[in-house]
């Protein structure tokens, strides 16, 4: 395989495969010295068409830690502003010869039409409303980790799950490993998935019962006030995870969140701070997870 | 050039004289001058030598269409020809002849040019251009709101004096229900149509596909069935309220057949159209982000196009037009959401609407109807029949022969199809305009 454009595209060997290669990069990560020579040589553009600290980093490290060339092109800076189209962009970049193009776009399918237009590999850090592929790889190697595997565990996805493509790749891929998946939130935020085995839940506390995966989404602030939900104190109130609500799930439930979170939004400081929160444990798995994509698709290691 | 000829042979369909058989069409001077049928109907039989003999017809170019059908020139009453403002789309001179390849002699073209078809000038612009340029004949459409913005109405009787056949605010519906009832009213002064794109923009913010599964797992805004049919019950209703005749534009959805033939079966003044897109394809066309198969209204579902198919068979819809609307390469070379909505629809628009012969849905005098004899009532225009003194704009169709879509080979700048690739069955092998003969047969 050539690109990493979403989870939809790829098949059950190949993200197991993707996340026993991550397992052998996080070892690495646990050394002193956790810079290998494995795509020495190798340029990787990130193009970054929307903001973004996190996943950028993230990405930006896990380059650095597999010693490729970075080159970093962000919007603000670029001639996209000077009305360049994409498709010029795009080949312009591929003209240096770069090997990857790591590109967040506000545009579904954007990746798509880039892969389609260059040799390069191309890997999706987030289109659109569609998909956010190694956000779900790394959710997925942070459940396996506390959880042993996927199969038949209740995962609760909690929030926006209309605009959230981290919960779209998370369904598409807990969706192929036989995870029981509940959406919970309000029925303005909840899309049509049923073709993937999801059970739709409006009433959070019935949702969480013997949950063992709780994952909350961000809720967007510009939501407010276009008629997805009156305020951020009712959503909270009906849709937010707290203590009590916590309790509902099994005892050892864990937490995750994608991050930025909004504390006492949809996730209450006590919550976010807890023991059974792996919020944090999610950043340093996404490093690992992001070098074993890049490795793979380098051709390095077997075809993905 | 000829403008005396003899079509011989053909199998003549002419819905408005209720022709289905063979026979000749004499020519001259452009015009019809006479039909003699020899099969197909009692007068025909009854006749014995009803042949022409070509001996006594010097300097007629004769045209042998046997083993092919001859049908009135096609009346297409919803395209988009840019010219004013947008000519590195398409131009009169462009689209036209596209047109007329694809057997169409007649087209309506919608007012969103720049300037807007707002006023008697423009109207006027179109139409001196058509004359030094046009290969077909071109009726415009003009705008019932200035500039289009749906609020104040536009000089709708002079743009009817200067050869307007119809209203229409097309991709951008008139929102006020006021409005569209002043529109509905004024036009009844002018016994014109007022021609609705029916879509509820508010439900439709930001939709570039149709709403449902498909847009979900696509990460694609959807537009929901229900921003047209509201749109299509609120100006039935608009049209009852004032006895305006309302025309619904390129229905796609099942709930709009469904308003509409409830309309009609209650007498409302309601005609509609449909495009062959929206009978031959579904919104699966899009997977992969194929900016080629956005177009607005969006493909849809199979269950709708079931409903189409239906309702074309049962006289619900009584007219396919092709809503064809090229855009430059580049702008289709672009993110899903950016790239602009439309499929350029001249070159495709028979041969796919052949299909529904094949499939029994309508019979070859039914197609002509829906493609050309109703579309020129509805207009009012001198068109969409073969009776002896009218204009000789003919299509001469091979339904059998089979071609290749082929986009670089259309003629009109628009290469956007959703079709490329396919093999159809059935295209215009000669056409007949403005007393030009073209014979598409000759560049193969």
């Amino acid at each position: 395989m050539k690109d990493l454009v979403g989870i939809k595209e790829l098949s059950r060997n190949e993200i197991e495969l993707i996340l026993n290669t991550a397992s052998s990069f996080k070892d690495v990560l646990r050394r002193d010295i956790k810079k290998v020579p494995a795509l020495r040589g190798k340029t990787v553009v990130n193009l970054f068409f929307e903001p973004s600290t996190r996943t950028r980093t993230s990405f930006e490290l896990a380059e650095k830690r597999l010693s490729t060339d970075v080159l970093n092109f962000s919007v603000p800076t670029s001639s996209v502003v000077k009305g360049e189209s994409l498709f010029d962009t795009i080949k312009t970049i591929e003209a240096y010869g770069v090997d990857f193009i790591v590109i967040r776009h506000s545009s579904s399918g954007a990746p798509h039409f880039i892969a389609r237009n260059v040799i390069a590999s191309v890997i999706n850090a987030g289109d659109g409303i569609n998909e956010h592929p190694t956000q779900a790889l790394l959710d997925a190697f942070s459940i396996i980790e506390k959880k042993g595997s996927l199969e038949g565990l209740n995962i609760a996805i909690v929030g926006d799950i209309l605009h959230s493509r981290v919960a779209k790749s998370n369904i598409y891929l807990l969706s192929k490993f036989g995870a029981n998946i509940r959406l919970i939130g309000p029925p303005t935020l909840i899309p049509d998935m049923a073709d993937h085995n999801v059970e739709v839940f409006y009433e959070m506390d019935e949702g969480l019962k013997d949950a063992d995966v709780i994952m909350m989404l961000r809720i967007q602030m510009e939501r407010q006030g276009k008629g997805f939900f009156p305020s951020t104190m009712e959503y909270f109130k009906n849709w937010g995870l707290d203590m009590r609500r916590l309790k509902l799930a099994k005892k050892d439930a864990i937490v995750m969140h994608p991050g930025p979170m909004n504390r006492g939004i949809e996730i209450s400081s006590d919550v976010a701070d807890s023991g059974q929160s792996i919020i944090l444990e999610q950043v340093t798995n996404g490093l690992a997870v992001r070098m074993a994509v890049m490795y793979l698709l380098s051709g390095r290691g077997e075809n993905v | 050039m000829y403008s005396n000829m003899l079509i011989k042979n053909g199998h003549i369909i002419d819905p408005s004289q209720g022709i289905d058989g063979i026979g000749d069409i004499l020519i001259e001077d452009g015009k019809i001058v006479r039909i003699e049928q020899k099969s197909g109907s009692l007068e025909a039989k009854k006749k014995k030598n009803n042949d022409f003999r070509t001996s006594e017809l010097p300097n007629f170019q004769i045209i042998d269409a046997s083993g092919l059908y001859v049908i009135p020139g096609l009346v297409d009453m919803h395209v988009h020809l840019r010219e004013p403002g947008f000519e590195y789309k398409e131009t009169i001179k462009t689209g036209t002849m596209a047109a007329v390849k694809g057997g169409i002699t007649s087209v309506c073209c919608m007012p969103n040019t720049n300037p807007v078809n707002d006023n008697k000038t423009v109207t006027e612009f179109i139409l001196r251009k058509t004359y030094a340029e046009g290969s077909c004949y071109v009726y415009p459409i003009g705008a019932i709101t200035k500039g289009q913005k749906g609020e104040e109405l536009a000089e709708m009787a002079m743009m009817h004096e200067a050869g307007c056949v119809a209203f229409s605010d097309d991709g951008r519906p008139v929102m006020s229900s006021l409005i569209m009832r002043r529109a509905l009213e004024y036009s009844k002064a002018l016994n014109v149509p007022v021609i609705s794109h029916c879509e509820d923009i508010s439900l439709s913010e930001g939709g570039v596909m149709n709403e449902g599964r498909l847009s979900a797992q696509m990460g694609l805004r959807g537009i929901p069935y229900a921003s047209e049919d509201a749109m299509v019950a609120r100006d039935i209703i608009l049209s009852e309220l004032t006895g305006g005749r309302l025309h619904i534009a390129h229905v796609s959805t099942e709930g709009s057949v469904r308003l509409i033939r409830q309309a009609k079966e209650r007498g409302v003044r309601v005609t509609a159209e449909t495009c062959p897109h929206y009978f031959t394809i579904t919104e699966d066309e899009v997977k992969g982000y194929n900016t080629n198969a956005k177009v607005n209204p969006p493909l849809r579902t199979q269950r709708d196009v079931d409903a189409i198919k239906k309702g074309l068979k049962d006289g619900t819809i009584d007219v396919i037009a092709t809503d064809h609307a090229p855009h430059h390469r580049d702008e289709k070379l672009q993110e899903f959401d950016k790239a602009p909505s439309g499929i350029s629809g001249f070159e495709t628009a028979l041969s796919l609407s052949l299909r529904l012969v094949y499939e029994g849905i309508l019979t070859m005098s039914q197609l002509v109807e829906k493609m050309a004899l109703i579309s020129a009532r509805i207009l009012g225009i001198d068109a969409g029949t073969l009776k002896v003194g009218f204009d000789a704009d003919i299509a001469i169709v091979d339904i059998n022969k089979e071609f290749k879509v082929k986009s670089e080979n259309f003629l009109s700048k628009g290469k956007n199809t959703p079709f490329e690739g396919w093999v159809l069955k059935g295209m215009p092998v000669i056409t007949i305009c403005k007393g030009k003969v073209y014979d598409w047969r000759q560049n193969e």
